[in-house]
């Protein structure tokens, strides 16, 4: 049987993690259908149908859906399961707010925030923050699988040519409106998937001194991060948190400023490729993970940092 | 209205989880266990909302072995009015434990059912879902903010975007960020207090919910290990080493 995966969009065009979700689905059977539920659609449906792992695109559209609500979207997947082996999304609040709705209702023990498709029954998963890895063979007849899109290459989007096909809409629920989504728009590199992530943490002390960590991003072309520790205290919204309970990103370089490293934030950001951290403390745990540590006071690191970069001919973007 | 809040014994999050030699989990004798983060805010956020005279009960309900009682007289302490412990030996996968729930909602009624967003041991983030799913309730995931308006709430979530507002009505789940409120302390008179109140229990065998596996758990290790870098002297040294050395600028 096929493998059914979510499409993540925003009625206009896919979410970039659907491209990711497609590769783990695809390493699980090639045989990969993907619905996409939303309103007005059709452009995104298309983007669905190029990618040449997708063989088959399911297109469900009403009203009801253009708000991605989980008790809306779940009953129309839970229709569909029954030709498939598998369901799979992204483990991003998307796919986690949505994906357990569906595994409940199929009487299926969902299998979360996978690293590795070891086989079509048995999955990588990190546990306890990352601190252990955890193999998992799933017994159920039908698998819902969520995938953390860091982990799987984002599938080719183009060169492919799925028949799409229109699937009734199932009946609207009525006791969950939506009322208002408030995305932080800005021109920076999505934090998922940017190539330099610049975090800063408590040492930041203020909303106005994250400006210190925007100059840089914006001259290496990078995302802003953040910890906990700075989202609760206010210096910044909580789309840009790093960690156990926020985003996990994989850059190639992760450059943490005034982050002491707990637990809980090593686990969004220790499988970065490269990691630089700046800390006036010298014991921070932040420094074990760390490739380039500099002991320093962020608030004159910061500016010199700058600087130099200033005196760079080229920084890669 | 009657608020119900699920809490979860774990492993403290300060603790540094060691993975048994044998692979077949990590070790758990002698370490300390807690309340599970977000439950902690789940809790407060129920007894913020009885102290508005907006709920006029909240049960704290846990599943799990002996000790995993702890977390509901914890839960008591700190304004919650009684408990119900589910008694079941061993590790239950979201689902057995949604089904168990399913069965005290059937049995309690409430008009409100909170939890945290995510266990921080097996971090899978499913069970208010599938509860929601179970008793086909409107659920509001990720919670940051709640608003209580008669029959209905208005829940601020987080998303990866930013932030959602949606407007549910109860009976419905709302799973809690740790945003959403800063718990409070137990005082002592408070905890001595917190002994007398009642906690029923109840043997999860007597439910009559199928709690068996699906899952397998065929091995756990550690992940794998970073190498230790070096320190540089100064910004000038750093910057070098990612032009020329790491080669990522």
């Amino acid at each position: 049987m096929a493998v059914l995966l979510i499409a993540e969009h925003n009625n206009k065009e896919l979410r970039p993690f659907t491209l990711n979700a497609a590769t783990a689905a695809s390493q699980i059977d090639s045989d990969v259908h993907a619905v996409i539920i939303g309103q007005n659609s059709a452009d995104a449906a298309k983007q669905l149908s190029e990618l040449p792992v997708v063989k088959k695109v399911l297109s469900v559209e009403a009203a009801h859906y253009e708000n991605f609500t989980a008790e809306n979207f779940a009953p129309v997947i839970v229709k569909l399961a029954e030709k498939y082996s598998h369901i799979v999304s992204s483990a991003n609040t998307f796919g986690k707010n949505l994906m357990p709705r569906i595994a409940a209702h199929l009487d299926t023990s969902q299998v979360s925030d996978i690293i590795k498709v070891i086989s079509p029954d048995t999955f990588l998963r990190p546990i306890y923050a990352g601190n252990a890895f955890a193999t998992i063979k799933s017994n159920d007849a039908k698998k819902c699988v969520t995938i953390r899109p860091t982990s799987f290459d984002p599938c080719e989007s183009t060169g492919g040519s799925a028949a799409i096909e229109k699937v009734d809409a199932s009946e609207e629920f009525s006791n969950t409106k939506f009322i208002k989504r408030e995305e932080i728009k800005s021109d920076r590199p999505e934090l998922g998937t940017a190539r330099i992530v610049v975090s800063g943490g408590r040492g930041m002390q203020s909303g106005d001194n994250f400006k210190l960590i925007t100059e840089i991003a914006d001259k290496l072309g990078a995302a802003i991060g953040a910890s906990r520790a700075a989202v609760d205290a206010g210096y910044i919204s909580n789309d840009h948190q790093v960690g156990q309970t926020g985003k996990v990103v994989v850059p190639d370089l992760y450059i943490a400023v005034g982050i002491s490293g707990a637990i809980q934030h090593l686990a969004g950001m220790k499988e970065s490729k490269v990691i630089v951290a700046i800390n006036k403390d010298g014991e921070a745990p932040i420094f074990s993970v760390a490739d380039y540590g500099l002991e320093a006071d962020l608030f004159e690191a910061l500016p010199q940092f700058m600087e130099e970069l200033n005196k760079l001919n080229t920084i890669q973007k | 209205m009657k608020i119900l809040v699920a809490v979860k014994r774990v492993i403290d999050y300060n603790v540094q989880i060691r993975v048994k030699e044998d692979g077949t989990g990590v070790v758990t004798d002698n370490v300390k266990m807690s309340t599970n983060p977000p439950d902690d805010n789940a809790i407060e956020e129920a007894v913020k909302i009885k102290e508005a005279g907006k709920a006029t009960e909240v049960v704290a309900v846990t599943v799990g072995e002996e000790k995993a009682q702890e977390t509901v007289r914890k839960a008591l302490a700190v304004g919650a009015d009684r408990g119900v412990h589910v008694k079941v030996d061993g590790i239950l996968e979201p689902l057995a434990v949604s089904k168990i729930l399913q069965k005290i909602v059937d049995k309690e009624k409430p008009d409100l059912v909170f939890m945290g967003k995510q266990a921080i041991d097996d971090d899978c983030n499913q069970t208010g879902q599938m509860l929601s799913a179970l008793l086909n309730w409107p659920q509001a995931t990720f919670a940051s903010k709640i608003d209580v308006k008669d029959n209905k709430l208005e829940v601020t979530r987080e998303i990866d975007e930013g932030l959602e507002t949606i407007e549910i009505n109860v009976p419905a789940i709302v799973t809690c960020d740790l945003r959403l409120n800063e718990p409070r302390y137990a005082s002592l008179p408070n905890i001595m207090k917190a002994k007398k109140k009642p906690i029923e229990e109840i043997a999860a065998s007597d439910l009559g919910v199928d709690v068996s596996p699906r899952l397998e758990q065929l091995k756990v290790e550690d992940p794998p290990k970073r190498k230790a870098g070096i320190k540089v002297a100064n910004v000038a040294e750093l910057v070098q080493k990612l032009k020329n050395e790491a080669k990522v600028i």
